[in-house]
């Protein structure tokens, strides 16, 4: 029975024109003809060409998307091992000191965390590369993930594993069969989030990579120093364009899957009623 | 013995508090309240009762302001409210999920009005101990709404609602969610209270017992109209309509076409082969009408013999007994099939066990025990 | 299965030991080293037994930052710079939270996917967007001399303003989630309740609406403050030679000085000045968590 005021309706429109008009004159400005960037000189695709054909770009895009696949993964494994034992691993000593070395990264500065990792490796003597920046990411990464498990580990029903147990599962049986199906929505979550936070990494990634490997943004920042170019927009609008579908289709399918939920708990209901 | 009944409502001198004027309420399409009209007197205790749905809780909120009618007036003190916004209205709420403030003690909650006003300091801090005192929250008024009981937050709120003084009170199923044995001293609190303070109060709640308990008068509503407005014993023993009969208390409802037999006197054939039954009726039926004989389980008595110079008796067998403690019911079976519910109050402690399961019994009952409504 | 307990706590833990908290003691102990030419530029290594170790450590670093006042400006600097845009951030994110909390319930999970969107979408490519606008033939000086509020470009692009705007853009959605959290928890008969005893919508807003949604903004302003702080691709992109931010002057001293000692004592203190925020924020944390309990 509510309807929005005016006012309501003013600060919503502002706030997400605020928040959307950016990134879509950067998506229109990239179909621009001109060299220019801010004089309109009609619709092209050529920078979409150019990109195409610039190795650079693409070799650097090859690398990040390996950093990303291999750190997200290694990162969910690592994030979900580490929300069990916050969540379900009982007293064990340091246990203070594990979870602050979970939740300290969250908010640790980008530039702190890549110095105090580049400085190790150089003290171990490892060499900068690939490696380096996956280890970097893999240690951040895990922060998040094992925060997003864990939230879903928290409000996760424990009389469900107790009930496995009781019908006869080992403990690994019970969190195969039982707790993992359950939590696997926000397991999946926790490795997008590790995923596009591999991609989007700058400050830590350019620490942590040797001249043998130089990421995306790596690329688009150096580039991006000496201002604003065409080539960066269709690269970005690409980008956008990548993490729209995705977030857009994920949420219909939860949103698809927890209507049809919905529709057979009323289904049921009725059947039996 | 002198003492006058309070009926405001019987003096056609006296001026209503409130006057609701061919109200029409709808949301949409959904017609919420349909083209009603309600006075409430001064100092009335009023309760609104009926099932979830039936407009009850619309009604309060239009006296709030916080809906508005689509068409009609509310009047309060003669004067039209309708375009008074909430928080001009000499009008206040207990809401039913008590809305205490979280972030405010008991205290600054029951403040909070008062603030409003502008009152000096003095006045307010006199009056916040006047209400402290009113509901027995003395000991609590530096805490925080969550940290005290379910009961206490009842009178926070009921304080709070009260401390400006209003012309009008509404209360929102004050005492919903409390349990039943707290529910029922709480009730005797909110009379003394009412009275004490001698403010009109308004209840929405569909709790039957509750309404009968607390009002001077009862509004029983349906699908946004009122059925009937009377105090609760005439609710009780005069309803008007045979959704009012059912809807409080127990009742046995017996169809039938009426028969004037006599002055205000009628029978009812209600069943082919069963005797047919003599009621009085100050309502006029004509020969073959459609009636309803609405007669309560406790007006009928059960016996194991044949009682003699009763209106109405008849033979049946025990089917169920429902044995409540301080009463017990019996659901008797009558050869037609038809079940007759008979209730008797266990006065002896030690029952003599006269009547048990599959006995055969006789049920009877005098002309006037009943009422005879024609819907 | 105590083995396999072990084992499911020491892999995690030994990661976070060794990728987390070890480079942040060799942080720390650099910090306190003298500059040496050779490359890695400090000394002393680990081989060095440890009672040497500590024989050559320092606060030369330190009493040198202390001494130039450039370290000073950038901190305060950055500071001023991280609370008036969380300020701001505060100033545009609340109406939106409140739009949001206030539209009808089928529209929430899509206002939220909106908001969350951008999260997803790289903080790079973000900034970037309003290089192209902030510039001064940019569509921002373009529009404003259109509509003919201006004769000539203003200079936004490298200023602090422009880093303002970057920081209230690249952080909004941290600030509005916490506060719509709030806000959409809050029993609206609390409203209800306020007006009828008296408020107008405006005071009810004031005195209930915005204090029981304390906890959210207090939430969004620390989410916003504190990587607002150690920030760097926004002052670098979108601010000039004069904007002062302590997460840029580490990155040159480290990338274009190389001089790491100066870099990790620069990061030591900045983390002693986050400490401060960090531990009020977990206490805020804690005390809902409590609260909700």
């Amino acid at each position: 029975m509510r309807r929005l005021s005016w006012f309501n309706v003013t600060s919503l429109t502002l706030g997400f024109a605020f928040l959307y008009l950016p990134m879509l004159i950067l998506v229109i400005y990239s179909f621009n003809a001109s060299k220019l960037v801010t004089v309109w000189a009609g619709f092209s695709t050529r920078w979409y060409g150019e990109l195409i054909q610039n190795e650079a770009f693409l070799g650097a895009a090859w690398v990040t998307l390996k950093v990303a696949l291999m750190s997200s993964t290694l990162a969910t494994l690592l994030g979900t091992m580490a929300a069990y034992v916050l969540v379900r691993g009982g007293r064990f000593l340091g246990r203070t000191l594990f979870s602050g070395m979970i939740y300290a990264p969250l908010v640790m500065p980008e530039v702190i965390t890549g110095l105090s990792l580049l400085l190790l490796f150089i003290g171990i003597g490892l060499d900068r590369g690939v490696l380096t920046i996956v280890l970097a990411h893999t240690t951040f990464s895990m922060c998040y993930v094992s925060v997003v498990v864990s939230s879903r580990l928290v409000s996760f029903d424990r009389s469900l594993e107790e009930a496995a147990l009781d019908l006869g599962c080992s403990a690994w049986d019970a969190f195969r069969l039982v707790t993992l199906p359950i939590i696997a929505p926000a397991v999946i979550a926790g490795w997008l989030l590790a995923f596009t936070l591999s991609l989007d990494d700058l400050v830590i990634a350019s620490f942590t990579a040797g001249p043998s490997a130089t990421t995306l943004p790596i690329k688009i920042f150096s580039a991006v120093r000496l201002g604003v170019s065409p080539e960066i927009n269709a690269l970005s609008t690409i980008m956008i364009a990548i993490v729209a579908t995705g977030v857009i289709t994920a949420s219909l399918i939860s949103k698809r899957a927890s209507l049809r939920a919905q529709k057979e708990a009323q289904a049921a209901e009725r059947a039996s009623g | 013995m002198s003492q006058t009944i309070f009926a405001p409502w019987d003096d056609p001198n006296e001026k209503p508090l409130i006057r609701f004027e061919n109200v029409t309420k709808k949301f949409g399409e959904f017609v919420a309240i349909d083209d009603l009209s309600l006075d409430i007197y001064t100092q009335e205790f009023f309760a609104l009762l009926g099932p979830s749905g039936c407009g009850k809780t619309t009604m309060m909120r239009m006296l709030a302001g916080f809906e508005n009618p689509t068409r009609g007036t509310i009047e309060l003190s003669g004067q039209n409210i309708v375009p008074v916004p909430p928080n001009k209205r000499a009008v206040n709420m207990m809401f039913q999920s008590y809305a205490l403030f979280p972030h405010l003690s008991v205290r600054e909650n029951i403040a909070f009005g008062l603030k409003r006003d502008k009152m000096d300091k003095e006045r307010i801090e006199a009056r916040v101990a006047e209400m402290l005192k009113l509901t027995r929250l003395e000991k609590f008024a530096q805490r925080k709404p969550h940290q005290i009981s379910g009961g206490q937050r009842q009178r926070v709120a009921l304080a709070r609602s009260l401390a400006k003084a209003p012309k009008l009170l509404l209360l929102d199923e004050p005492l919903g969610a409390l349990d039943k044995k707290l529910r029922q001293d709480t009730q005797f609190e909110l009379m003394d209270i009412q009275e004490s303070t001698g403010t009109t109060f308004v209840i929405v709640t569909h709790d039957q017992e509750e309404a009968m308990t607390v009002a001077s008068r009862v509004a029983v509503m349906d699908e946004g109209r009122i059925i009937q407005v009377a105090t609760p014993a005439n609710i009780y023993e005069y309803p008007n309509s045979v959704y009012v009969a059912d809807f409080i208390g127990d009742v046995n409802i017996l169809e039938g076409r009426a028969k004037p037999v006599g002055e205000d006197r009628y029978e009812v054939l209600w069943h082919e082969g069963v005797a047919p039954v003599t009621a009085t009726s100050s309502a006029p039926f004509s020969d073959g009408q459609t009636a309803h004989l609405a007669i309560r389980p406790e007006k009928i008595a059960i016996s194991t013999d044949r009682p003699d110079n009763a209106d109405n008796a008849m033979e049946g067998k025990v089917l169920d007994i429902a044995y409540l403690g301080n009463l017990s019911t019996y659901h008797v079976g009558l050869p037609g099939g038809q079940v007759i519910k008979a209730q008797t109050a266990n006065t002896r402690r030690i029952a003599r066990r006269d009547i048990t399961w599959e006995d055969p019994v006789w049920i009877s009952w005098s002309a006037t025990a009943g009422v005879l409504l024609a819907e | 299965m105590l083995m396999r307990r072990a084992l499911l706590i020491a892999v995690p833990y030994l990661w976070l030991l060794l990728l987390f908290l070890v480079p942040f003691l060799i942080v720390f102990k650099i910090s306190l080293s003298d500059i040496a030419l050779a490359i890695p530029p400090y000394t002393p290594t680990f081989k060095d037994g440890i009672a040497e170790l500590i024989s050559q450590l320092d606060f030369e670093n330190f009493v040198f930052l202390a001494s130039d006042d450039l370290y000073w400006k950038a901190y305060l600097s950055s500071l001023q710079i991280a609370a008036l845009s969380t300020f701001m951030t505060l100033l545009v994110g609340y109406p939106i939270a409140y739009g949001m909390a206030r539209a009808p319930e089928e529209w929430r999970p899509t206002l939220m996917m909106l908001v969350i969107l951008p999260f997803w979408t790289s903080f790079l490519i973000r900034v970037y967007a309003w290089m192209g606008i902030l510039s001064s033939e940019g569509l921002l000086n373009q529009f404003l001399m259109w509509l003919g509020l201006i004769g000539e470009p203003l200079t936004i692009l490298n200023t602090n303003v422009a880093v303002y705007i970057g920081i209230v853009y690249t952080y909004l959605p941290f600030m509005i989630l916490p506060i719509y959290a709030a806000l959409d928890r809050m029993d609206e008969s609390l409203i209800e309740a306020a007006e009828d005893l008296g408020c107008s919508r405006t005071q009810a807003f004031w005195l209930v609406t915005v204090p029981l949604s304390r906890n959210g903004i207090i939430a969004g302003c620390f989410l916003v403050f504190i990587p607002a702080l150690g920030e760097f691709v926004i002052p670098s992109l979108l601010g000039g030679s004069g904007t002062l931010m302590i997460g840029k002057v580490l990155w040159e001293e480290f990338f274009n000085n190389r001089d790491w000692p100066v870099a990790s004592a620069v990061a030591v203190i900045l983390l002693l000045i986050l400490i401060v925020p960090i531990v009020l924020f977990q206490r805020n944390q804690q005390k809902q968590a409590e609260a909700e309990a």
